[in-house]
């Protein structure tokens, strides 16, 4: 791991909660939408509170796929998931909002999960595929 | 009464398919980015746009796409029945779980028990975080 790595996990983390809280402070201006007028969520677009959240979406799709590159799925996700813990962090000493003992406890189990995953290796070594080393060992030979 | 059981029913439909479809989409996206390789080595080397078109041209991302988009639309759904403190977590939770099992499943990752650990740790904390 390098630090281009950190940064692009650091993405993933940051832009999904932001683009999450901001669909969901849209979609409550948009309203309730039922099973009948489903193409309704097609125009929910519209409104710039949910154009803002895909474009944080998009953001977080771009370092998604990056982080997917050249690391396992299950060391992106628990990894990538530090930005609970900021959304959390933001509430409390940004908004002054008060966190209860729960939420806390909450925050210190993702922290330790991310702890985890990350003291660990990024991708799954798999042998050399059989022809390659045939080609490796004819171009030594 | 019927209104408030509606709105869980239809916030938990859109649960299910939140996790069933992002969890097929990331195991979609995540096998075809290991097919392209590393981007950032790819892009060093090619440029942005040959990377672009590396990326769109495969069809497991495509198909990532497609089940990502069945997400979020679920998800957007979902939202417009019930707050995001119920859909967020419980998605995103119930999504870490899946996944483990799907990556061992279908891209064969070694999922060790440090990984196991990590991902049920993470589940759990986003469940109590969203209380």
């Amino acid at each position: 791991m390098n630090l281009r790595k950190y940064l692009v996990l650091a993405g993933v983390s940051v832009f999904a909660p932001v683009g999450d809280s901001l669909l969901s402070y849209g979609m409550k201006q948009v309203g309730n939408i039922s099973l009948r007028d489903l193409p309704d969520l097609l125009l929910a677009i519209t409104n710039p509170w949910v154009g803002l959240g895909i474009v944080m979406l998009l953001g977080f799709f771009a370092s998604y796929m990056t982080a997917l590159s050249w690391a396992d799925l299950t060391y992106v996700l628990p990894a990538s998931s530090l930005g609970y813990v900021l959304l959390a962090m933001i509430a409390r000493f940004g908004l002054h909002e008060r966190i209860s003992l729960t939420r806390w406890i909450g925050i210190a189990l993702v922290s330790s999960g991310v702890g985890f995953v990350t003291s660990g290796p990024e991708v799954t070594k798999r042998p050399r595929p059989r022809v390659a080393d045939d080609h490796a060992a004819a171009e030594h030979s | 009464m019927i209104r408030h059981a509606m709105s869980n029913l239809n916030a938990w439909l859109a649960i299910l398919f939140v996790v069933l479809s992002s969890c097929a989409g990331d195991v979609l996206l995540s096998r075809a980015m290991k097919q392209i390789g590393d981007l950032g080595q790819w892009r060093a080397r090619r440029g942005l746009l040959f990377v672009g078109l590396l990326i769109t041209r495969n069809r497991y991302f495509l198909l990532g796409v497609v089940c990502m988009a069945i997400a979020f639309y679920s998800l957007l759904f979902g939202l417009s029945w019930n707050d995001v403190s119920l859909i967020g977590p419980a998605a995103a939770s119930l999504t870490f779980v899946a996944n483990a099992i799907a990556a061992r499943i279908f891209l064969h990752e070694h999922v060790d028990r440090r990984r196991w650990a990590a991902a049920l740790l993470v589940a759990a904390g986003v469940v109590l975080m969203g209380l």
